[in-house]
């Protein structure tokens, strides 16, 4: 059912994108003029910075001191006996400041900033983890911070709006569109164009114009190596198996990305199947979604035969999104990566079960690695090896969660 | 000669700058819609550019944007917007007809597709927001082949060594942005037009127009003292969602707003 496909060893992951931003067919940057030359300029700060000793060590102790880096790899005991197959292990990025893998790709953008001597700082922000974590970074360097969120996604994930008001961020709710994370994107980008020159714009997900899907992944990549040396002095040997979940795309391409090469692992990524495949009731972009282009990239994205963006649906604010990072698109059609999707009823039924068994609450986002990681872990071999990413924690989610189950906290 | 090349030397002829309408196609429905461009083109808007209404439109500012949701909510279609232009098409032959539009939409359905359909259409050319000329070749492939013309955008950020690549993709006319931002109509108009028109008709014989924030007569008569062509676009549909409780009287308003902002294009 999974193949290890070798078609993309012919290509080096580290080639890509290319000089245009390409991933094969994929990415691109296709903005209004006004951004053509911002992206450019943080294309070359960026390649200069990643260079740059300095920055390297600066951007590492901030991963350790302010992240909390590295993360721990944890083997999860009594849901590995509750499977009865494969050895399950977690990636704990929800152990991170401020609950989330987002910190990673957050300092190292807010250093960019810095660099570039841009003394306000602006993001989108779907559950609010990218949000919190820009407003952290933020507050400790001192930069002024707006953050534009879904009015749908304020009032599921209120807990955030006011965490990053306490971190003194201006939080901006989205009334256009249907209020989720694609419209605080749209909204985030005209606030770009509009003061693209003292403004960096911290996009949270391997997702947009080049170069953000290569840089936003570069900063994540941290997830798999570590995970790599981690499971090496562990168990000895690789996983034979990586699961992730794939909203834009960020923590899934920084978990893989060290282990694209190695043949033997395989990748899964796990999309939103809401309430299940039909249009407008999910945000399964390889399911249903037709190549296009939308918010400067070229990509798979659920549409209508117009070309008009469809409604999205899921329970998790974090994969309510239209399209896919554009390393996804790729690595799907390369046959390297299978994509699978979870569905909400699913997704709160693990969410409980992981809670349980490990005393470990993951974000609805991270539980959509979990269904399809349980699902998995029961029909492989008992000597087998899963690695599930946890995203991010579920803090965040407890108001809603209790909520859909019908319990009154207050 | 072509419609546009003709457009702009008539009012050139006239001592003044063309004048370019935007309306969004569709808003806030077909018919009445279909109304408004005709009192434009019957007051003196010597350009339309028709905005094809999208779900996800990221340049555009509020006023925009709720034009683009109530067009898709009254039920245009990319089939709609082209029977609306082949319809002005008939009844103007002389008028030239720009789309203006998001590249998904052009994309989707595929390029040559949507390029034919739009010439079949009566349209003279188009502009496309998200689509800089890096990534343009082959809309622009497609539009050479059918015919069409291409519009690109210049903004205040673009340096100077820019201005040749996007000389060399356009082929109908360059649109200055005199400011950056959304669309939308502002109290003044942008500083720097002179310099900026100056420097970019070091690289083309191409007519440029001004656009973004212009919404009275007083700006466009600014703006037109430099510029080949004033684009109003937001100014123009406010003038619908003011109307929106009877839509029978949008057109007369229109064609009210239309005569004062064209007196505006007369150079002294």
């Amino acid at each position: 059912m999974v193949s290890t496909a070798s078609t993309s060893a012919a290509v080096s992951p580290e080639s890509l994108p290319d000089a245009h931003g390409r991933f094969g067919a994929f990415g691109g940057a296709y903005v209004p003029e006004t951004l053509v030359t911002a992206l450019k300029e943080l294309s070359e700060v960026y390649e200069t910075a990643r260079h740059d000793p300095a920055y390297v060590e600066e951007l590492h102790r901030h991963l350790k001191e302010f992240a909390g880096r590295p993360t721990e790899l944890y083997f999860a005991e009594r849901l590995t006996a509750h499977c009865g197959g494969a050895k399950i292990y977690f990636k704990r990025e929800d152990l991170l400041h401020t609950g989330a893998h987002k910190i990673n790709n957050a300092i190292g953008q807010v250093l960019l900033a810095r660099r570039m001597g841009k003394p306000r700082v602006i993001a989108e922000t779907g559950a609010g983890q990218h949000g919190v974590a820009t407003a952290a970074v933020c507050a400790k360097f001192g930069l002024q911070c707006r953050v534009y969120m879904g009015a749908v996604d304020m009032e599921r994930q209120a807990l955030n709006v006011f965490r990053m008001r306490l971190m003194g961020a201006e939080v901006v709710g989205v009334e256009a569109g249907q209020k989720t994370l694609k419209d605080a994107v749209n909204e985030a980008m005209r606030d770009w164009v509009t003061n693209v020159r003292d403004t960096h714009y911290i996009l949270g997900s391997a997702l947009g114009a080049h170069p953000y899907p290569m840089m936003v992944r570069d900063f994540h990549r941290v997830i798999g190596k570590e995970a790599r040396s981690q499971m090496l002095e562990r168990e000895g040997r690789l996983p034979d198996e990586i699961i992730a979940c794939v909203g834009g795309g960020s923590n899934a391409m920084g978990v893989f990305f060290d282990f694209l090469k190695d043949e033997s692992v395989r990748l899964v990524g796990v999309e939103a199947g809401g309430h299940g495949i039909r249009q407008g009731e999910h945000a399964a972009r390889f399911e249903g979604g037709k190549l296009g282009v939308l918010q400067g990239c070229k990509t798979y994205i659920l549409q209508n035969a117009d070309g008009q963006i469809e409604l999205t649906h899921s329970v998790s604010a974090g994969l309510d999104y239209a399209a896919i990072g554009p390393e996804h698109a790729y690595y799907r059609d390369t046959g390297r990566v299978r994509y699978a999707y979870a569905c909400d009823d699913e997704v709160m039924e693990i969410f409980q079960l992981c809670s349980r068994l490990e005393g470990i609450i993951p974000a609805l986002e991270s539980t959509h690695a979990l269904v399809e990681g349980v699902k998995r872990a029961k029909q492989m071999r008992k000597d087998e090896i899963l690695l599930i990413n946890v995203s991010g924690r579920g803090d965040k989610d407890v108001n809603q969660v209790a909520k859909l189950l019908g319990v009154k906290l207050f | 000669m072509d419609r546009i090349t003709q457009a702009f030397a008539r009012a050139r002829s006239q001592n003044r700058a063309a004048f370019v309408a935007y309306l969004c196609a569709g808003d806030p429905d077909f018919a009445t819609s279909l109304e408004a461009c005709r009192a434009l083109l019957r007051n003196g808007v010597d350009i339309l550019e028709l905005g094809v209404p999208f779900s996800d439109p990221l340049a555009d500012g509020l006023t925009n944007q709720l034009a683009a949701q109530r067009a898709l909510e009254g039920g245009m279609t990319m089939a709609r917007v082209n029977e609306l232009a082949t319809a002005l098409r008939t009844e103007f032959p002389e008028v030239p007809l720009v789309f203006y539009t998001y590249y998904n939409l052009v994309f989707s359905n595929g390029i040559e597709a949507y390029v034919s359909a739009a010439k079949a259409a009566g349209l003279d050319a188009l502009l496309t927001l998200d689509l800089p000329p890096e990534e343009s070749s082959d809309v622009a492939e497609a539009c050479a082949r059918h015919g069409l013309k291409t519009v690109f955008i210049v903004a205040p950020t673009t340096p100077s060594a820019r201005l040749p690549v996007i000389a060399a993709a356009a082929t109908g006319f360059i649109y200055y942005v005199s400011r950056e931002g959304v669309t939308g109509v502002r109290d003044s108009v942008a500083g720097g037009i002179p310099e900026a028109l100056a420097a970019i008709k070091k690289h083309t014989t191409l007519p440029v127009v001004v656009g973004f924030g212009i919404g009275t007569r007083a700006h466009v008569s600014e703006v037109a003292r430099h510029a080949d062509g004033v684009v109003v676009g937001s100014a123009l549909v406010n003038v619908i969602r003011d109307h929106l409780q009877n839509r029978a009287s949008i057109a007369g308003a229109m064609g009210q707003k239309a005569a004062d902002l064209v007196a505006g294009t007369a150079r002294a």
